[in-house]
């Protein structure tokens, strides 16, 4: 037997000098990274840094691990994807103040989640790269090159915003913290998301338009509101880890592929009939046109239908046009109907297009309410009180669809009535059904 | 009740299950979306689907959201899709440029609706024909299919996988509110049979390649083998940032070469052409349907005339394009805006009549409109 020697690797940096500013607390910030790496003695080919943009988007290629480098304020995104896909991963998020703001939806959305990150913010209190312009964090007076005046905006209380939506984890420091490399250690190993606010300073811009050192540091982060330290700490259910939890009943069950319908009537038509059902959203009208064409495949016929409806639920028109054809056919609008139903005056609102198409061999089936159509077709009323039982709202549509399959019999009754029991709500259907035809009767 | 054993055999199906279908056939693992009219039932039903076969469906807080979703989930290992309509892609729009720039395989699907802006929800159009081609800064060219029926519906969006795993690039899947939400019956054995896509990978080496131009570099994926890098940025073959103007000019070059060198893989129409004709109809999407019928009854009246529907919208299947116009003089063109894609067949076929036949109105052409261009 061999004795293996693991020997922990000594650095995750590479040989590259960093290009930061003289002074610049990025160099420091990530060193402690490397630190916190190296007491993780973490694979470096299971870590990946995600960078944003700015000065803080430099720092990806200063160390050996793998890393994603894309676009302003998405890291986050980019970060929860490569850890969805893979959990097994350590994902590092380096981003600026100015990610925080630009990318201010996915911070909190992946808070919210507690999606197993790191983002470490480098927060040096401005947009270092583009020429020190003011960021979201810039202090409430920061002079910086867009607010010559001082800032009259208030900070973004980083740690706050995450701590409140539910992070695990949320540590506001310094460049200049001697434990620094402890809490990336700390954060690294918490489960579910995790953030550290790191106020650096930009040498080459804040610090020069205002009275901001180090020896201030923590002084003006209480007169602003922002207490250093250790801001939560809380245990959670990482969200990689929960979601394959809650979704492992799924797993092995196939999607449902194509099932052929099955055919044993035959139908009657010899050129393709289109059915217009004006209601009202919520009278399933959808629902009924659906049965209505199951019926026609049930018979062997081609068979399309087109919705039309607002985008709100159960308020306004609802229009469905429904073609029948014995052989396949494009998609077409109707333009005259051979059967139209008004089934409510929204539907009826919507009706005046079709009805003046509509020539005497047509039918219009309505409403008592709209007897009066002016139309050239033929008009049958359908009275829904003549019915044995209230018909309740959600049926009319099928009621007048099965009077209509009545009259025309464009193919056999009893292929709806199976198309129909074969559905859900099948009692309320076929009660439905039967009521259409009763009525057809009588009317 | 008695079934016949040569009964036609038909689903009654809308072109959303038939992308979802598609997507899981071809080895979809990830996907996320924002819900929008009307591309939410592709998101609900990936939601359902996906933890079917291990995978994982995010409904992101946004669009920009769900792309970055799945582009890192893309360079995890994972065959990623995401779903939307246009005023969707306009949120995509800079994602797109960061999965062209690095070679990302990603199926985007544009359920279209009438733009602009918000403009009609639950309303058809084709209006986002040059928008996806043009959808990111660059001007670098991008893969899209158009079907124009449910089985094609099924077997383009399997086929935007095959492409996009084959390209390392996004491809988009365009198709429209009527294509998508209309309940059609369907011969179920129109189905194609569609492969599962396998990525092409490799774990230890350098993430890119551009010698020559047109190469495509296996895919590595984050947490096998060697670390490796990944940037938006221009970069040199270990995606390490780069301003060498040498450099920067073949990963520039490699971006176009590695598609437009190869046209042939991706050039797809369906042809119905007659040799007597002098008169053509090109369409694509929810038009072919009508244009196929126009075509079909103007040949039983005795009018000699071709039909091309177009599979592949970009690149312009120009090879296959220039066969359908031989003996052509006259190109009618329907398209539900106005123009859009007449304008890049009126630059191939400039010596031909080119004619449109377009409507914005949120209503679909029909049969007698074309019937009535062609002759």
């Amino acid at each position: 037997m061999s004795i293996v020697t693991i020997t922990p690797i000594s650095t995750y940096r590479s040989d590259d000098p960093y290009p930061f500013c003289p002074g610049c607390g990025h160099g420091p910030i990530l060193d402690r990274l490397n630190e916190a790496f190296i007491k993780l003695d973490l694979d470096p080919a299971k870590v990946v840094i995600v960078s944003d943009i700015g000065c803080s988007g430099l720092s990806d290629q200063y160390f050996v691990t793998s890393a994603f480098h894309g676009l302003h304020g998405r890291s986050i995104t980019y970060a929860s994807g490569i850890k969805l896909a893979n959990p097994e991963l350590e994902v590092v998020v380096i981003m600026g103040d100015g990610g925080t703001g630009i990318g201010g939806a996915h911070l909190i959305s992946a808070a919210r989640r507690n999606i197993g990150i790191t983002v470490i913010v480098m927060n040096n209190l401005n947009f270092g790269m583009t020429g020190g312009q003011h960021s979201t964090t810039t202090p409430e007076g920061g002079v910086t090159a867009t607010t010559p005046l001082g800032n009259l905006e208030s900070p973004l209380d980083i740690c706050s915003t995450v701590g409140v939506n539910g992070a695990a984890y949320a540590y506001r420091g310094s460049s200049f913290d001697v434990d620094l490399a402890d809490r990336f250690v700390a954060a690294i190993r918490k489960p579910g998301f995790s953030l550290l606010d790191v106020w650096d300073l930009c040498t080459a811009y804040y610090v020069r338009s205002n009275k901001f050192t180090r020896a201030g540091m923590e002084e003006s982060m209480r007169s602003w509101g922002l207490e250093p330290g250790l801001r939560y700490d809380r245990d959670v259910t990482e969200y990689a880890v929960g979601y394959r939890e809650a979704h492992a009943g799924l797993a092995g069950h196939p999607t449902p592929g194509p099932r052929p319908v099955p055919v044993g009537f035959a139908h009657g038509l010899d050129r393709p009939m289109s059915f217009v059902v004006a209601g009202s959203a919520g009278g399933k009208v959808r629902s009924a046109a659906r049965l209505v064409a199951l019926g026609g495949i049930r018979s062997g016929l081609w068979a399309a239908q087109r919705d039309d409806y607002p985008v709100t639920v159960k308020s306004g028109h609802s229009v469905t046009e429904l073609w029948l054809a014995p052989e396949e056919m494009p998609l077409t609008k109707v333009m005259s109907p051979d059967v139209l139903g008004i089934i409510s005056s929204d539907g009826y609102g919507k009706a005046g297009p079709y009805l003046a198409a509509m020539t005497p061999s047509d039918l219009v089936l309505t409403i008592p309410e709209h007897a009066d159509v002016a139309t050239d077709a033929r008009v049958v009323v359908i009275d829904p009180k003549a019915a044995e039982k209230r018909i309740p709202k959600t049926s009319m549509g099928l009621v007048f669809l099965a009077a209509a399959l009545r009259i025309i019999e464009p193919y056999p009754l009893d292929a709806l009535r199976e198309a129909t029991a074969a559905g859900s709500f099948a009692d309320v259907n076929l009660e439905a059904v039967e009521t259409g035809i009763t009525l057809s009767l009588l009317a | 009740m008695t079934t016949s054993t040569n009964a036609p055999r038909r689903e009654y199906v809308d072109g959303t299950t038939a992308i979802v279908r598609g997507a899981i056939d071809a080895g979809c693992t990830f996907f996320a979306g924002y819900p929008i009219t009307p591309a939410s039932g592709i998101l609900m039903a990936m939601m359902r689907e996906l933890p079917k076969v291990g995978g994982v469906a995010m409904q992101g807080e946004d669009e920009i959201a769900s792309m970055g979703m799945c582009l890192g989930a893309a360079m995890s290992g994972a065959v990623a899709m995401t779903a939307t309509s246009g005023p969707g892609i306009s949120l995509y729009s800079e994602s797109i440029g960061l999965a062209i720039m690095g070679e990302v395989p990603l199926v985007i699907v544009d359920v279209q609706r009438l733009g602009p802006s918000t403009g009609g929800a639950t309303t058809v159009a084709q209006g986002d024909v040059q928008f996806l081609r043009w959808g990111t800064a660059g001007g670098y060219p991008v893969i899209v299919l158009a079907p124009s029926s449910v089985p094609e519906s099924y077997s383009l969006t399997a086929k935007a996988f095959e492409l996009a795993e084959r390209f390392r690039c996004p491809v988009f899947l365009l198709t429209d509110k009527e294509l998508a939400m209309t309940l059609s019956a369907v011969d179920v054995d129109e189905y194609p049979d569609v492969r599962s896509v396998e990525r092409a990978e490799k774990h230890a080496g350098l993430p890119y390649s551009w010698e020559p131009r047109d190469t495509v570099e296996p895919m590595r994926r984050y947490g096998e083998g060697d670390p490796f890098r990944f940037t938006g940025s221009t970069h040199d073959e270990g995606a390490y940032i780069t301003k060498n103007p040498e450099n920067v000019g073949a990963l520039n070059e490699h971006l176009i070469a590695k598609i437009e060198d190869h046209r042939d893989e991706i050039e797809m129409v369906d042809s119905d052409l007659d040799s007597d004709a002098r008169t053509i109809v090109l369409s694509y999407g929810v038009t072919a349907g009508a244009a196929r019928e126009a075509a079909a009854r103007l040949r039983a009246e005795g009018v000699a005339v071709s039909s091309v529907v177009v599979q592949s919208l970009w690149p312009i299947p120009e090879t296959v394009l220039a066969a359908a116009f031989d003996g052509i003089e006259r190109i009618v063109i329907p398209e539900l805006n106005m123009g859009l894609y007449r304008r890049e067949i009126e630059r191939l076929a400039s010596d031909r009549e080119i004619v449109g036949v377009n409507r914005i109105d949120g209503g679909l052409i029909t049969v007698d409109e074309i019937m009535e261009a062609v002759r």
